[in-house]
C-alpha cells in the first residue's frame, strides 16, 4: 500500500510506561476511508496507540504517519486532519452541551456567530437540543458518548478516532453509536475504532486488527479472522450435571472438535467450524437421553478468538495507573502518562 | 383543546440523515490566532464561575473573614489603634488573599488533564499555552473581585488610601503582574502533581509561610535577626511594601522595580519550566 492510499501507517511504534511496555512494537495499515477496528482485551495497549496516533503521546521508538505527516514532527498538520473520542478526549462536565460545542467551535476558527449555528445543528442530528441547555454532567451515559462524538465533528475531520465508543452503553445508545459511525463512513470519514467486542467489530469494521501486550496478533476482515477461529461457539447447558462427562465425549465425536468444560459444572462448550454439524450433535445428545436445558450457538467471543489465537483467554492486563489512582471506571482501559 | 397528541419525532434519537448531513458542511475555517484562542479559554473560565458560583467564596468571603479578623485581632496590640493598623495591614492582606488564590489555573489544569479535557484541547491545531493563558487572564477577574471586596470593606472600616485613586489602581497594578507570574509555579505543578489535593497541600505548603513569614502583620525590625533575614528578601514582603508606598504616597522607584524584575523572575524560570513539563505530558 502507498502512503497515499493510508490514512494511518504505523511502523513497529513502541511506548514503555515504566517497566511496561504498553505497546510494544505495533504495526498497522489503515487505508482511507475504511473503518479499521481493533480488537483487545483491557489493557492490550489500544489507548496507548491511539493516543500517540493522536499526537498525544510521544512514541519511544518506531514511526507513524497520518495521512503522510509524521506524528511526532508534524503533529499540528496530524491534529488539523484528525479527531478523537473516547475515555481520554472528552468534553467539560461543568459547561453545557451547547457552550461545549461552541467553545470548540470558536477554538477550531469559527466566529462567534458559526461556532453558535454549528452548535445548534450538531445538537439537533445528534438528539440532544432538549438537553443543549444543561451541564454535561447531568447527561445519561449513552447521550454523553453523543456529546463526545459530537465534539469529534465540529469541524468534520478526515479521521476520527473512537475509543471504546460504546464500552458500557445500553443496546439502544449502543445501536445509535453504530448509527453515527455508520453516518461518518457514508461522509467519507476514515474511522480507526478500538473495542473489546468482536461483535462490534464485526458491525462496523471492514478489517480488524486483534492486538494483544502490545502488538498485533492477527490481522484480516471479519470473515478471515472468524475463519480462523471458527464460525462460533456452541454452548449448551444441561439439565443434570451427572450427564456432562457423557455429554462430553458425545460432543467430542459428533463435532469433531475440543470441548471445553465451563466453570458451571451443567455447562460446555465447543468452537464450531461447520455450524451444520451442531443440529447433528445435539440430536445425538437427545438420542442418548441427555437432556438439555439450554444451548446456543454464538459468535466468537473475544475470548474464544483469544484463546485460539494465543492458547490463552483474554485475561484483563490492566495496571494500576502510574499516578496511584485505582483502576475504578469500567471505561478506563489501562495507564495514561 | 387537542387531545390527540402531535407525532413529534423523539428528541432523544440519532437521525442517521441528519449526522451525515452535518458532516456534509462542516468546513474548516481559517486557524484562530494565539489570542483568540487564548480570549476563548478565558470565555471558558468565566462560564465556570458562572455555573460554579461557589468558588468565588475565596475571593469574597476569606478577605472579608481576613480583614476583619487581624484588624480588630492584633491593632490594638500592633499599632495601638485598629484604624492606624488598617493603613498598613489592608495592602498586606490585599497581598496575602491574592497571592493565595493563585493557584486556581494550576488546580483548574490538574483536573482538566485528571478528566481527559485537556487532551481534547491539546489535540487541537491551536497555540498550545492558550490553554494557560486563556485561564490566567480569568484569574486576573479573580485577583480584582478580590481586591475590590478588601477595598470596599477597608473603606467602610476607615481606611484611607493617602495616595488617592490613582495610588490604589497603581498599586493593584503590581499585584495583579506579580500574582500573574506567581501563577505560572502552579501550573508547572498542576501538570506535574498526581492530584488536586496534593497541589493544593503544596501550594498551601508554600503560600502559608510566604504570607506570614512577611511583613504583611509585624514590622520585620521586631523579629529575630536570622528570621528578619528572610522577612526582609521575602517576595511578599517586597511586594507589600511597594504596595504601601504607592498606596500612601511614599512610593519608591527600586522598590517596585525590584517586584517587577522579581516578577519577570518568575515568568522566565517557571514559563518555559511549564510548557516544557506540558511538552513531556505529550
Amino acid at each position: 500500500m502507498t502512503p497515499s492510499e493510508s490514512a494511518v501507517s504505523v511502523d513497529g511504534l513502541v511506548k514503555h510506561f515504566g517497566t511496561t511496555r504498553a505497546v510494544d512494537g505495533l504495526d498497522l495499515e489503515v487505508a482511507t476511508g475504511s473503518v479499521h477496528g481493533v480488537l483487545g482485551p483491557n489493557g492490550a495497549g489500544k489507548t496507548t496507540a491511539i493516543r500517540m496516533l493522536a499526537t498525544l503521546l510521544r512514541p519511544d521508538a518506531g514511526r507513524a504517519t497520518v495521512f503522510g505527516h509524521d506524528v511526532v514532527t508534524a503533529a499540528d498538520e496530524v491534529r488539523s486532519r484528525v479527531s478523537m473520542t473516547g475515555q481520554f478526549a472528552s468534553v467539560d462536565e461543568d459547561l453545557t452541551g451547547r457552550e461545549n460545542l461552541i467553545l470548540l467551535g470558536r477554538l477550531w476558527g469559527h466566529t462567534r456567530q458559526a461556532a453558535k449555528a454549528r452548535a445548534a445543528d450538531l445538537l439537533e442530528a445528534f438528539g440532544l437540543t432538549e438537553a443543549a441547555g444543561r451541564q454535561v454532567k447531568t447527561y445519561s451515559g449513552g447521550m454523553r458518548r453523543r456529546i463526545d462524538i459530537a465534539a469529534s465533528i465540529v469541524v468534520t475531520p478526515d479521521l476520527i478516532f473512537l475509543d471504546e465508543p460504546t464500552t458500557g452503553l445500553d443496546p439502544r445508545s449502543r445501536n445509535q453509536v453504530w448509527e453515527i459511525v455508520r453516518a461518518l463512513v457514508a461522509a467519507g470519514t476514515t474511522v480507526l475504532l478500538t473495542t473489546q467486542y468482536l461483535d462490534e467489530a464485526d458491525q462496523l469494521a471492514e478489517r480488524i486488527s486483534v492486538i494483544d501486550h502490545g502488538k498485533v496478533i492477527a490481522e484480516g476482515t471479519s470473515s478471515q479472522l472468524k475463519a480462523s477461529v471458527g464460525t462460533g461457539a456452541l454452548h449448551v447447558r444441561l439439565l443434570d450435571p451427572q450427564q456432562r462427562g457423557q455429554a462430553e465425549r458425545l460432543l467430542a465425536t459428533a463435532l469433531a472438535e475440543p470441548i471445553r468444560l465451563e466453570a458451571d459444572p451443567a455447562a460446555l462448550s465447543a468452537t464450531v467450524s461447520d455450524p451444520r454439524r451442531v443440529s447433528y450433535a445435539l440430536s445425538e445428545l437427545a438420542d442418548a437421553g441427555v437432556e438439555i436445558a439450554n444451548f446456543a450457538l454464538g459468535q466468537p467471543s473475544l475470548d474464544e478468538v483469544f484463546l485460539t489465537l494465543t492458547g490463552r483467554p483474554a485475561e484483563d492486563q490492566s495496571v494500576d495507573r502510574p499516578d496511584g489512582e485505582p483502576p475504578s471506571a469500567p471505561t478506563t482501559e489501562e495507564v495514561r502518562a | 383543546m387537542s387531545v390527540t397528541s402531535q407525532p413529534t419525532a423523539t428528541p432523544e434519537t440519532v437521525a442517521r440523515g441528519a449526522v451525515e448531513s452535518v458532516l456534509a458542511v462542516g468546513a474548516r475555517p481559517a486557524r484562530p490566532s494565539g489570542l483568540a484562542a487564548s480570549l476563548t479559554f478565558w470565555w471558558r473560565a468565566m462560564l465556570k464561575i458562572k455555573h460554579v458560583p461557589e468558588q468565588l467564596f475565596d475571593v469574597t468571603m476569606f478577605p472579608v473573614m481576613f480583614l476583619l479578623m487581624f484588624t480588630y485581632l492584633f491593632g490594638g496590640a500592633l499599632a495601638g489603634s485598629t484604624g492606624a493598623y488598617l493603613q498598613e495591614v489592608l495592602p498586606g492582606i490585599l497581598v496575602m488573599t491574592v497571592a493565595m488564590i493563585t493557584m486556581y489555573t494550576g488546580l483548574t489544569l490538574n483536573r482538566d488533564i485528571q478528566k481527559g479535557v485537556h487532551d481534547r484541547f491539546r489535540s487541537l491545531p491551536i497555540w498550545r499555552p492558550s490553554t494557560l493563558v486563556g485561564p490566567l487572564l480569568a484569574d486576573g477577574v479573580r485577583y480584582t473581585l478580590a481586591s475590590a471586596v478588601i477595598l470596599g470593606l477597608g473603606l467602610v472600616l476607615g481606611f484611607r488610601p493617602e495616595a488617592g485613586v490613582g495610588g490604589v489602581v497603581a498599586a493593584i497594578g503590581l499585584l495583579l503582574v506579580f500574582c500573574f507570574s506567581l501563577s505560572w509555579i502552579w501550573t508547572a505543578l498542576g501538570i506535574v502533581m498526581r492530584s488536586e489535593q496534593a497541589l493544593m497541600g503544596v501550594s498551601m505548603m508554600v503560600l502559608f509561610p510566604l504570607t506570614f513569614v512577611s511583613n504583611v502583620f509585624v514590622p520585620p525590625e521586631t523579629l529575630p535577626s536570622w528570621l528578619e533575614a528572610f522577612v526582609n528578601v521575602n517576595p511578599i514582603t517586597l511586594l507589600v511594601t511597594a504596595m504601601r508606598g504607592l498606596i500612601h504616597g511614599h512610593a519608591v522607584a527600586g522598590e517596585i522595580g525590584t517586584v517587577l524584575v522579581v516578577s519577570a523572575g518568575l515568568i522566565v524560570l517557571f514559563g518555559p519550566l511549564t510548557m516544557l513539563v506540558y511538552r513531556r505530558k505529550a
